[in-house]
């Protein structure tokens, strides 16, 4: 008969057995991934794919103008969606706190944060694109913004949270008036927390597909209008992946490649940022 | 503490360098309660769009939409069944999944690895979140269905295949595409969500518990067992509440790899539909009032079971933290 | 293409920007967008650039889907809509639209059965349409056997694989099997999405070419050119006339010219199940949609221009793609109907050009 010590060694070998195994399954994914991504893309990588615009079928050319859009569409709903976001949460960490308003926008923004990306196109494209009559890179921003608005919002409340009151107090007993306090004491003590915000938010945006599906659309040729469809990575990698030519199917792929290594590289970049800043 | 910056009285005309007026006060104060209502208004602006969109198909089917497993868009006759069913079944495979994993890479992290590991290992789990769902979804048909297809499914099918109840489960063609890859797609994309809420909780864990546990000669299991898991069932459950949320809704990887049939079966390995993919496949391409109607309705269901997703964690985190009673 | 002219494009471009609002209602249309279909986008993207390069117009055209076409040229939100169903003239006229067809092509039956090579397998429409029912189960049931007696076909299950969205395709392939099977018509019916009897779903053209490809024993349909790509085991088809016709592109333009376009309102032509013993029975034209009434005749002129210059130029480029050129005698009539039917809002005409 096995005794009791010899089972609770047992037991806890193989609990923390498989602890181990799910982590390498974690992980397992995550390397396949990556490779599949790197046989796939790094071999049809070449200059042009950074120089030139799409093809035609069966004709030669690269990822240009979907680069070009990716940026211009993530730059504006960065742009429209963080200060919004970092607004919004700076209420909910100073001015609102404990009110019901507060508890109100938390609980919806986590809605927010969770409502799926197609039905946030759908939105904008009654909201947007019918009311100015065309598809628009601007109209793919504001979808995007959408995004963009709950990731920041929720780590500027958070890292806002985490400055000491001490400080806040110290500065209003020098007489410094409450937002002075806020933009001077609490946003310098949390800018790394709230770039982290901004960064991951970034990192959301850069890869959706289905929100520009309505909005944005997409541009066979290079464009910087906001007013007029653009370009844009997902998008392209959505048409050429699907498509019956061999050319459009590979740049399909680079254009994969480059957007994962693109947000992995962002986000790893990311976490740095938040180290260094745990670490000051 | 929270009152404390409540009772901050702005005083004026005290600060070196700039007067400080009430009106600079006002003004931002004004500002941030705008960014923050906005938020509300966004939310109330999505619902009334989707309801105002989805009103005439609920008032042609009725509450029936929700139970009909009917959908014909040559009769333009509709029913929710199929897609709910599917989106809850896919949901519910990655949750038997990923709940397990990511509780094991939550305990690996934050009580076995060596410290210099911790790090590396938790950025590389949640770096799988940051991969884009297009990606998943373009992985997933080309790359992980042949091989669920070749290897996978046939697998299963001969271990579970004569098993009763198991056995219905692995029915339907081993294809590689269907609720089951699908299922653990989104299991891949969900873990990281879990894995990191549950690391985040088991680590905020007093170590004078841990250790005076360890002091009694507990395993690291039986301290897991005993002290981590009922000190953080709000940050584990919370966890498991936000992956939940994200496999309800997750649009483009499904679409791929779930076979967008409108049928249903037991077998996992058949495809099937989810309300996100429905939504992809046929919204651009749906003709008259009441089939795109009918489309918003669905948008306006998966809205609705997010919320319901949230507000169950929500409640259930109140009564645990009251349970909990710290 | 030409690796220079990004950088003139790039300066002229931003340019442009800078100039911002400066530019007047009166300047050269350059950019046209249209949206709809994706059976013809590989074929208009390769005009376009042709075109762009020649002329300097930039045509930006998005396969978002036949109905999403149709959707966005009624909300305007584009310069011109395309769809691979057209329009019946009732609801042309309804919407305010005109349409014209602008390039042809085939839907052709692919298999994956053991032993089936390319061409090898004959179906006529009856047998193909039980399959596609559920009622033919399997490979070697006697209804496919009595025609292929030489073929030796497998003991194995058939696996049907069709479109998951609403497409133009399925559009065109379910009108052929209503015409060919009652039993179709009064069942699933003739739509761009149906409630399929059997089988399985696959995202695109390249998701049924890609379960097809997967699957053994599976048949699905797609457009010849995925066909082509994906070096697939077509199906040759007994037509309306009793031939026995490969899919290519003298059997689609066969189909083409047994149309009687000069009787058809609107240009409404379903090319599916014509007569002609060299006839593909499942031919299809993809249309163009355009309001009849134009607040800016300059954009829509530019839209004429282009496929008038696609009529002219275009053919190579299409067959090229596995397209089928119009037939000259219907572009004359397209012209036709270009002239007599789009206006400016002061009521003169739009075509020809001035």
């Amino acid at each position: 008969m096995i005794d009791l010590y010899t089972r609770r060694r047992w037991t806890n070998r193989l609990t923390m057995g498989a602890a181990a195994l799910a982590t390498l399954f974690g992980l397992f994914w995550l390397a396949w991934l990556l490779f599949t991504l790197c046989v796939n893309g790094i071999g049809h990588l070449s200059w042009s794919v950074f120089s030139q615009p799409t093809p035609s079928p069966k004709g030669e050319g690269g990822l240009y103008n979907a680069i070009i859009g990716s940026l211009i569409v993530t730059g504006l709903g960065t742009a429209i969606g963080a200060p919004i976001g970092i607004l919004a949460g700076t209420y909910l960490a100073e001015y609102g706190r404990d009110s019901r308003l507060a508890a109100v926008v938390r609980f919806f923004n986590d809605v927010l944060l969770a409502a799926p990306s197609i039905v946030l196109g759908l939105f904008i494209y009654q909201l947007v694109v019918v009311q100015i009559g065309h598809f628009a890179a601007f109209a793919g921003g504001v979808a995007l913004a959408l995004i963009v608005i709950p990731v920041t919002l929720r780590l500027t409340e958070n890292m806002m949270r985490l400055v000491p009151d001490r400080m806040r107090e110290a500065a209003a007993a020098l007489g410094v008036p409450r937002w002075k306090v806020i933009t001077h004491i609490v946003y310098r003590a949390a800018k790394a927390g709230i770039a982290t915000g901004v960064l991951l938010g970034v990192a959301r945006i850069a890869g959706e597909t289905a929100p520009l599906l309505f909005t944005a659309l997409n541009n066979r040729f290079t464009s910087y209008d906001l007013w007029s469809p653009i370009a844009n990575l997902p998008i392209m990698i959505f048409r050429f992946a699907l498509s019956p030519y061999e050319g459009w199917n590979q740049l399909a792929w680079v254009g994969a490649f480059l957007i994962t290594f693109a947000i992995l590289g962002l986000n790893i970049f990311t976490r740095v940022v938040l180290r260094h800043s745990a670490s000051e | 503490m929270n009152q404390a910056a409540e009772s901050i009285p702005p005083v004026p005309g005290r600060s070196a360098g700039s007067r400080a007026t009430p009106v600079g006060d006002t003004f931002f104060h004004g500002l941030t309660a705008v960014a923050a209502v906005l938020v509300l208004a966004i939310i109330a602006g999505i619902a009334v769009s989707l309801i105002l969109g989805s009103a005439p198909a609920l008032a042609e089917f009725g509450p029936g939409f929700l139970v009909s497993d009917v959908w014909n868009p040559v009769t333009n006759n509709f029913g929710a069944y199929v897609a709910i069913f599917g989106t809850l079944v896919t949901s519910a495979i990655a949750m038997v999944i990923a709940v397990p994993v990511s509780f094991g890479v939550a305990l690996f992290i934050s009580e076995l690895a060596p410290a210099w590991l911790k790090r590396p290992i938790s950025v590389a789990i949640e770096l799988l979140a940051a991969v884009p769902s297009i990606i998943y979804g373009m992985w997933g048909l080309f790359v992980l269905a042949p091989v669920m297809a070749d290897t996978i499914q046939p697998w299963l099918k001969t271990i579970f295949g004569d098993i009763p109840l198991l056995g219905v489960l692995v029915q339907g063609p081993p294809i590689g595409i269907g609720v089951f890859t699908a299922g653990v797609i989104l299991a891949i994309m969900v873990i990281p969500f879990i894995a990191s809420v549950m690391r985040d909780t088991f680590e905020v864990v007093p170590k004078v518990l841990k250790e005076s546990a360890y002091a009694t000669g507990a395993t690291t299991w039986e301290v897991v067992r005993h002290i981590v898991l009922p000190y953080t069932r709000t940050g584990v459950v919370g966890g498991i509440m936000l992956g939940l949320g994200r496999a309800l809704g997750e649009t483009m990887a499904v679409t791929f790899v779930i076979g967008n049939s409108h049928n249903i079966h037991a077998g996992l390995f058949h495809p099937g539909n989810s309300i996100a993919a429905t939504l992809a496949n046929e919204f651009t391409e749906a003709t008259g009032e009441i089939y795109t109607s009918a489309l918003l309705a669905l948008g306006l269901i998966l809205f609705g079971i997010t919320l319901i997703v949230l507000i169950a964690a929500r409640l259930l985190l109140m009564r645990l933290q009251a349970g909990e009673g710290r | 293409m030409k690796p220079r002219l990004t950088n003139p494009t790039l300066i002229a471009a931003s340019a442009a920007l800078l100039a911002g609002g400066a530019v007047t209602a009166n300047a050269k249309v350059d950019a046209i967008d249209g949206a709809g279909a994706t059976f013809p986008y590989p074929v208009y993207s390769k005009w376009a650039q042709a075109y762009k390069d020649e002329k300097g117009v930039k045509l930006n055209y998005q396969a978002i889907g036949s109905g999403g076409g149709i959707k966005q040229i009624k909300a305007k939100t584009v310069d011109f809509g395309a769809s691979d169903a057209p329009l019946k003239q009732k609801e042309l006229e309804k919407a305010g639209l005109m349409q014209f067809p602008a390039v042809m092509g085939g839907v052709v039956p692919v298999v994956n059965a053991p032993g089936v090579a390319k061409g090898d397998l004959t179906l006529d429409g009856k047998t193909f349409a039980k399959i596609y029912l559920g009622k033919i189960k399997k490979w070697n049931a006697p209804a496919i056997q009595k025609l292929n007696p030489d073929v030796d076909l497998p003991d194995k299950k058939i696996t049907v694989v069709h479109r998951s969205d609403g497409s133009g395709t399925t559009w065109i392939f379910t009108s052929y099997l209503s015409k060919v099977s009652d039993a179709w018509k009064n069942g699933p019916g003739h739509a761009k999405s149906v409630a399929w009897p059997a089988g399985v779903g696959g995202k695109g053209n390249q998701g049924v070419a890609s379960y097809v490809n997967r699957i053994k024993g599976s048949i699905g349909y797609v457009e010849y050119a995925y066909a082509l790509q994906n070096d697939m085991a077509w199906v040759q088809m007994k037509n309306k006339a009793g031939g026995t016709v490969q899919p290519n592109i003298e059997s689609f333009q066969s189909a083409a010219s047994h149309a009687d376009w000069k009787n058809a309102p609107g240009f409404y032509m379903v090319l599916t199940n014509e007569p002609g013993k060299e006839s593909w029975p499942i031919t299809a034209a993809s249309y163009i949609l355009m309001h009849k009434e134009q607040a800016d005749p300059q954009v829509a002129q530019a839209v004429l221009k282009f496929y008038n210059w696609s009529y002219k130029q275009g053919d190579e480029m299409a067959k090229n793609l596995d397209y089928v050129p119009l037939p000259s005698g219907l572009i004359k009539q397209i012209r036709a109907k270009w002239e007599s039917q789009l206006q400016g809002e002061d009521g003169s005409s739009v075509w020809p050009p001035k």
